[in-house]
């Protein structure tokens, strides 16, 4: 484990040193793109992934008995049926009828944390985001089961009259400005090619390569916060830059700006978690 | 600037296109308790903050291309908010002005409370030593320069600063001023910055 976890690190050092070295020459970019391409083909070997850590903390989760009634998550259905995990991430956010609404895999699995374990979700609420010495059992969960849909292709049909719903309330939330800087997800992600300083920004709203490749890599472990995360994480913290209060954690807004995108990338190849700055 | 503002709008446009013609309708009621879930309440001293005002409400509904009407309404009602220093002088210190442009921090719901940075690298370039700026507005290097330096284009400028919609109504760049973002001395530091003789910017 240390191995593996050491090597990230090396490679991480190695990437900051060639892009900061880029910066503090030429004005041209010169190859520091090609540069960073090599760096993430380099650290996205599973081998050197701690991402894969919360998978395996996550299959762990799913079958502990646990909560007031003592039971495991694995009679949990995630749209495919009890306890079928294989390319439920694919299909999600999706209706449920047992709970009458639409719904993403962590609004699901907290939701069969309470009904069939009767588990003390404070407690997951509390874990939502891992940090130093915490581990979130949210993102372990969420690491493995989307894991189980590696190599499938996002598949949201709208069938459901409260899935186009979903998508459209996601579609004007995205569009949504407001508060202290009038800022909306369209101000950064609504064209092609554009940066915030030197990160790359994808263009969200085109359905193509750019958000098929960005929602086909979440979850995933961000280097910079040595932390896998979900799109729930992702989601607040785009708040949290546009500067609007914290938005509540598994709200339904979250789960609608979610099936808007994973709609937009429909098509895309699933790989997580991945890693990232 | 006018050119890409328009360019910026065509191709918003263009792209708005792939999503337009499956978009269904949403009940306003449906989204209020939507987004009432999301931010259930004002945190405590972000009264002054948190807002879906009249013009962000238009621009979020016309995906910023408003109409012709509610452009000139927008415009009219932004430029009224506009408040210039009462000395008339739009001009501070263009080297405390590049420190705020590189300053991002300040005004998220996990920082602590503090002076904001205007963060105007996140999306402009300015002078040709920062190489780390973003490329979602224009490039304003040799800004004043290009505008010979006029006292009266540095005070159209602060009024951009200040409110970029009273200008360009739904411009992407935040009412600095308008929402009490940035202080009067940093607006105009800022202002120094791009209309200094002496400011990188215009080297």
């Amino acid at each position: 484990m240390l191995k593996r976890g050491k090597r990230a690190w090396f490679s991480w050092a190695l990437a900051a040193s060639l892009a900061g070295g880029a910066l503090a020459q030429a004005p041209q970019p010169i190859d520091t793109e090609k540069e960073l391409e090599k760096y993430r083909a380099m650290i996205n070997d599973p081998m050197s992934n701690p991402g894969y850590l919360n998978v395996d903390r996550g299959e762990v989760l799913w079958s502990t008995k646990r909560g007031a009634k003592n039971v495991s998550l694995e009679t949990c259905d995630l749209g495919q049926g009890p306890g079928k995990l294989e390319g439920a991430f694919a299909k999600l956010p999706r209706f449920f009828e047992d709970v009458g609404k639409v719904m993403d895999l962590e609004q699901r699995l907290f939701w069969c944390m309470q009904k069939i374990q009767e588990l003390d979700t404070a407690d997951i609420v509390r874990r939502r985001f891992g940090g130093p010495g915490r581990f979130s059992d949210m993102e372990d969960l969420v690491a493995f089961i989307a894991n189980k849909s590696n190599g499938m292709k996002f598949e949201v049909p709208l069938a459901h009259p409260k899935e186009k719903e979903a998508f459209a309330i996601g579609e004007v939330l995205f569009h949504r400005r407001s508060d202290f800087m009038d800022f909306s997800c369209a101000t950064c992600h609504a064209e092609d090619g554009r940066r915030i300083r030197l990160q790359g920004l994808p263009n969200l709203i085109k359905p193509g390569k750019a958000v098929q490749e960005t929602m086909g890599s979440w979850p995933t472990y961000r280097v910079s916060q040595s932390q896998t995360r979900t799109m729930q994480h992702r989601l607040w913290d785009c708040y949290r830059q546009m500067r609007t209060p914290e938005p509540i954690y598994l709200s339904d807004g979250l789960t609608a700006l979610t099936l808007f995108l994973v709609k937009q990338a429909e098509g895309g190849e699933i790989q997580v978690p991945s890693i990232k700055r | 600037m006018k050119k890409t503002f328009v360019l910026a709008a065509l191709l918003t446009a263009f792209a708005s296109g792939a999503t337009a013609q499956d978009k269904p309708k949403v009940d306003p009621a449906t989204l209020e308790a939507v987004t009432k879930a999301m931010w259930p309440k004002v945190p405590e001293g972000w009264e002054k903050r948190v807002s879906f005002d009249e013009t962000q409400k238009q621009c979020s509904e016309h995906r910023n291309e408003p109409p012709g009407a509610v452009f000139d309404q927008i415009k009219a009602r932004e430029i009224a908010t506009v408040k210039f220093p009462a000395d008339g002088n739009v001009l501070g210190d263009w080297k405390s002005g590049i420190r705020i442009a590189n300053d991002g921090r300040g005004g998220t719901f996990t920082d602590r409370p503090m002076t904001n940075g205007a963060n105007c690298y996140a999306c402009h370039q300015l002078d040709l030593a920062q190489l780390s700026y973003g490329t979602l507005g224009p490039s304003l290097h040799l800004y004043g320069k290009n505008r010979g330096f006029k006292p009266e284009e540095a005070k159209a400028t602060y009024a951009k600063i200040y409110n970029a919609m009273s200008v360009m109504p739904c411009s992407m760049m935040p009412r600095f001023g308008y929402h009490n973002f940035l202080t009067e001395q940093q607006m105009k530091d800022v202002t120094a910055l791009l209309f200094d003789p002496e400011s990188p910017v215009n080297k």
